[in-house]
């Protein structure tokens, strides 16, 4: 019989990271230690312990990144809840890559990229930043907003210190929401920050957050003068198959785990708003 | 064209049944009919139509997909997947004939479902013309001709004869594997299939279209004012999705079987409260919306994945079923009005 | 009927008495009449009432009774005492109802009239006691009474328990409808004999939710059954344990609040007798506890949530087996 994409493959977690009080970033290969499979910035893979449930999430890591993958998770339900009981050396099951994934060799080839991120909305966006930098010869600059609750809520932290910060050619803009002790950065939330910051009109921009931040940040950007098709978002619904069939993610006539999770706004607009 | 005579139509289900299961609609005892394994003294069932729908044998309502061994930190997936052994359904309705093609265009689409695809390659489709259409039919408005039902071999009933075509190869070896068959006319169902299209032509829903459905926006209907009403007693029940010849969403569970884990998918319906929820909140919080998901995916959201063709067969089986009368035709008729 | 209804709905609709109408319309053939509100004189025009119009609408109440201003409604008896059984587990408001009792001499039931041989159907009209269906295949004419709903067979009242006002003269409690002659009959068999009858039943369960979500006394805002947590499925038999067990549950939660409305049976796709379940517990609580009719009076105590110094002791279980 065909192989079956539904039956997943045993990954193993090699690392755990807490990066906030609710967020670990695991690390996953598979039973033979290399990478389970290749895949785009911006694709999914489905995550599960057998018995509690099975979800999708986006990796994390980099496809320049040969030698394992990694999955920012937040803790909010059951599955998420068990994933960050788990210990290293935990085994649990994968398959995919699922989804479209950013058009990192189409339209974002060449241009100025602009990044906003809410929370675990760094999560998908962090591929495509650490895609880029690994590439750079082949995009322009690099300009990332990225946004949390506090200081502590801010994932990857010491990556973004240590790395995009003093990478050349990328500029960071850091806020949280309240102030805090510790913090001399900027505090506000992240649509009247990018209002504020009036990002270079001519980038193409990945936007990824709580639904409501990217509400408002888009109208934000509307009224700087931004058009809905140079600004990619990444989405997530509930999810069972992955692959079209279960019918449960879909967007009027689109699935996001197939014909996304990567829609331009302009795609969206035509489309229901059942998001 | 093959023939046999009615009263020997047993010796046939007979020798069908000596190599494979043979599946037909029998009696139910409950006031309609159910496809069962032919046994000798099963009688063929000539109602209307069978109460749930044909699709239960390349897409049963609940079916195991893999299991799990946990020991510790270790897990090992087993694939329990088997070939399916060759099986014949007989007496298949137009309707259920094209349901088919609506699940395949899903289910056989890359990535294809392997567990679907297996009992499709097993399975050989003999169908039915419907000698005695019913009132709730109305599989002509999607241009299924019940005079002449697709499948592998179809099969016309005359007072006296059961007169037997090969629409392939598949249904061609069978044929010719059964030796009571005579040849027959190519012209010997041409009467029953007039007559049928009288009859189809006389049907209360005989003039139902769904070319309205086209002619309007996805975003148009989408934001119909019609939705509210036609939703207003809508009970959140699956009965609709479950008798739906069409209906294909599913959902996947784990099920602790005492030692391991077995992951199975079951039918899902998009009318039920939980089908989109998630741990951060759920999209269609009303059942207006939920509603409005299952017809527009059928009349809608499905033709524009697929050259137009509806989702929808025209069976009746959610206006026979639905506890408070509201099913398809009724909505798509205030849509389009 | 129908006339006398529209006039009255219209009427009340215009003094402002209520808001609203909640009633039936019509369909697309004589038999598939569709609960609906109707707001205005005009939107009246698509009222219907006739044989088919089988529905409970007591339950709807549940989320009209959060509107602003009253709805009128027509309860048929049975609809009556589920709203009386409603209004004791204060899951409707009486001040938001404005009740007109309909005097009911049984519903048609659609799957016999097709086991009777109408298919095809045109037409359907009651004149007295037959039901004359026109087809494309002819005409047929059927006693009313061989093609009435299974629960209107042994109808247990045709009293209207709870109205403002009637329409057509209020009737009589029936005590001799032998409705629990089924519930008997499955008594005397053996348990192995019993548990076929069961199996044969459940096992054709689809797991539609339609008995779940029609019955009013399943009136949970969150359903164990939906419960992701709960460990089970509530769309799947995942074996055969879950099949037999939904629907006795079910059974068990609405034991002592089921006013045996029969709303289950007529909506199971798959024609289990649903209904027998319910009946074995109020025969039984009948039998333990007294004749008790849940619904009959608004606000009355169930036996199963009440004490009383008479109330039978748990051995009673093991005394009716001896005594059979």
């Amino acid at each position: 019989m065909r192989e079956e994409t539904l039956i997943p493959k045993v990954g193993v977690v090699t690392d755990i990271r807490q990066d906030t009080p609710d967020v670990k970033t695991f690390r996953v290969v598979g039973l033979d230690g290399k990478k389970v499979f290749e895949h785009i910035p911006g694709q999914c893979a489905m995550l599960s312990v057998p018995g509690v449930g099975e979800g999708m999430f986006s990796i994390t890591s980099s496809p320049t990144n040969i030698e394992f993958m990694e999955f920012s998770i937040k803790k909010c339900g059951c599955l998420t809840s068990w994933l960050h009981m788990m210990e290293v050396g935990q085994q649990i099951t994968i398959r995919g890559p699922y989804g479209n994934g950013f058009p990192v060799e189409s339209d974002l080839k060449g241009k100025d990229l602009l990044f906003i991120a809410g929370g675990i909305g760094l999560a998908p966006l962090r591929s495509v930043i650490n895609y880029v930098r690994d590439k750079k010869e082949n995009y322009g600059s690099v300009h990332i907003i990225y946004g949390s609750r506090s200081m502590d809520d801010l994932v990857d932290y010491k990556e973004i210190i240590e790395e995009w910060c003093t990478d050349a050619g990328v500029t960071v803009d850091l806020t949280i929401d309240r102030p805090q002790e510790g913090w001399d950065g900027h505090v506000g939330f992240i649509p009247s920050f990018v209002e504020e910051l009036k990002p270079d009109l001519s980038r193409t921009v990945l936007i990824c957050g709580p639904p409501i931040m990217i509400k408002f940040t888009l109208d934000g950007m509307k009224k700087l003068g931004f058009k809905e098709s140079q600004v990619f978002t990444t989405m997530e619904l509930r999810m069972k198959c992955a692959i079209g069939k279960c019918g449960r993610c879909n967007i009027g006539n689109k699935y996001v785990c197939k014909d996304g999770p990567v829609f331009r706004f302009d795609q969206l607009a035509e489309l229901p708003d059942e998001y | 064209m093959k023939k046999i005579s009615l009263d020997k139509m047993n010796e046939l289900f007979a020798a069908i049944a000596a190599s494979q299961t043979l599946y037909l609609p029998v009696d139910d005892g409950k006031k309609g009919a159910k496809f069962d394994a032919w046994k000798e003294g099963a009688v063929y069932s000539t109602a209307a139509n069978t109460s749930r729908s044909a699709k239960d044998f390349f897409f049963p309502q609940v079916e195991d997909m893999a299991s799990f061994k946990v020991e510790g930190k270790e897990i090992e997936v087993i694939d329990t997947r088997e070939e399916t052994e060759d099986f014949v359904v007989f007496g298949v309705r137009a309707c259920d004939a094209k349901s088919f093609e609506i699940l395949d265009s899903v289910y056989l689409a890359d990535p294809v479902d392997s567990y679907y695809e297996n009992r499709r390659q097993h399975g050989l489709i003999m169908t039915m013309a419907c000698n005695k259409p019913t009132d709730t039919c109305f599989c002509s408005a999607f241009g299924i001709d019940a005079a002449n039902p697709a499948g592998d071999i179809s099969c016309w009933m005359t007072d006296s004869e059961l007169l037997l075509e090969a629409c392939t190869e598949k249904g061609e070896a069978l044929l010719n594997a059964l030796s009571m068959l005579e040849d027959a006319d190519a012209s010997a169902a041409d009467d029953t299939k007039a007559a049928i299209k009288s009859i189809l032509g006389k049907l209360p829903l005989a003039n139902l279209s769904p070319d309205g459905m086209k002619q309007k926006s996805l975003m148009e209907f989408f934001g119909s004012d019609k939705w509210a009403e036609l939703s207003e007693s809508c009970l959140g029940c699956g009965t609709c999705t479950f008798v739906c010849p069409t209906c294909q969403c599913y959902d996947i569970r784990d099920y602790d079987t005492g030692h391991g884990v077995m992951r199975y998918r079951c039918w899902d319906s998009c009318m039920y409260s939980d089908f989109t929820l998630c741990a951060h909140g759920n999209t269609r919080t009303t059942q207006l919306q939920r509603f409005r998901q299952r017809f527009m995916h059928k009349l809608v959201y499905y033709p524009d994945n697929n050259n137009g063709v509806f989702g929808c067969v025209g069976c009746g089986r959610c206006m026979r079923s639905c506890p408070i009368s509201m099913n398809i035709v009724k909505v798509m008729k205030a849509l389009e009005g | 009927m129908q006339e006398v209804m529209v006039k009255r709905a219209s009427e009340l609709l215009a003094d402002g008495t209520v808001e609203r109408v909640l009633g039936w319309k019509n369909g697309e053939f004589a038999y598939d009449p569709t609960p609906a509100v109707f707001d205005s004189a005009d939107a009246l025009s698509a009222f219907v009432y006739n044989d088919f119009c089988a529905s409970n609408l007591s339950k709807y109440l549940i989320d009209l009774s959060k509107k602003e201003g009253k709805t009128l409604v027509f309860l048929k008896p049975c609809d009556s005492y589920s709203f009386n059984q409603l209004l004791t587990e204060h899951r409707v408001d009486r001040e938001k109802a404005y009740i007109i009792g309909i005097a009911c001499d049984g519903k048609v039931d659609e799957a016999k009239l097709r086991e009777a041989g109408c298919e095809g159907i045109l037409g359907i009209t009651t004149e007295g006691d037959t039901v004359k269906v026109d087809t494309l295949y002819g005409e047929m004419a059927i006693a009313k009474a061989d093609v009435l709903g299974e629960r209107c067979v042994t109808c247990k009242s045709k009293q209207v328990v709870v109205y403002d006002e009637m329409i057509g003269e209020n009737g009589e409690v029936n005590a001799d409808c032998g409705r629990f002659d089924q519930v008997a009959a499955l008594e005397a068999m053996t348990p192995d004999e019993r548990y076929a009858f069961w199996r044969n039943e459940l096992s054709r369960c689809i797991r539609c939710n339609a008995c779940r979500n029609i019955c009013p006394a399943c009136s949970c805002e969150n359903c164990v059954f939906d419960n992701p947590k709960s460990g089970i499925s509530q769309k799947a038999a995942a074996d055969t344990f879950e099949e037999n067990m939904f629907h006795i549950i079910r059974a068990f939660h609405v034991a002592g609040r089921c006013t045996d409305c029969g709303e289950c049976s007529r909506v199971c796709p798959q024609h289990i007798p649903l209904h027998l379940l319910n009946r074995k517990f109020i025969k039984d609580m009948n039998e333990c506890y007294g004749e008790y009719q849940a619904g009959a009076e608004a606000g009355s105590r169930a036996p199963l949530v009440n004490y009383t110094l008479d109330d039978c002791e748990p051995s009673v279980v093991y005394e009716r087996e001896a005594s059979k």
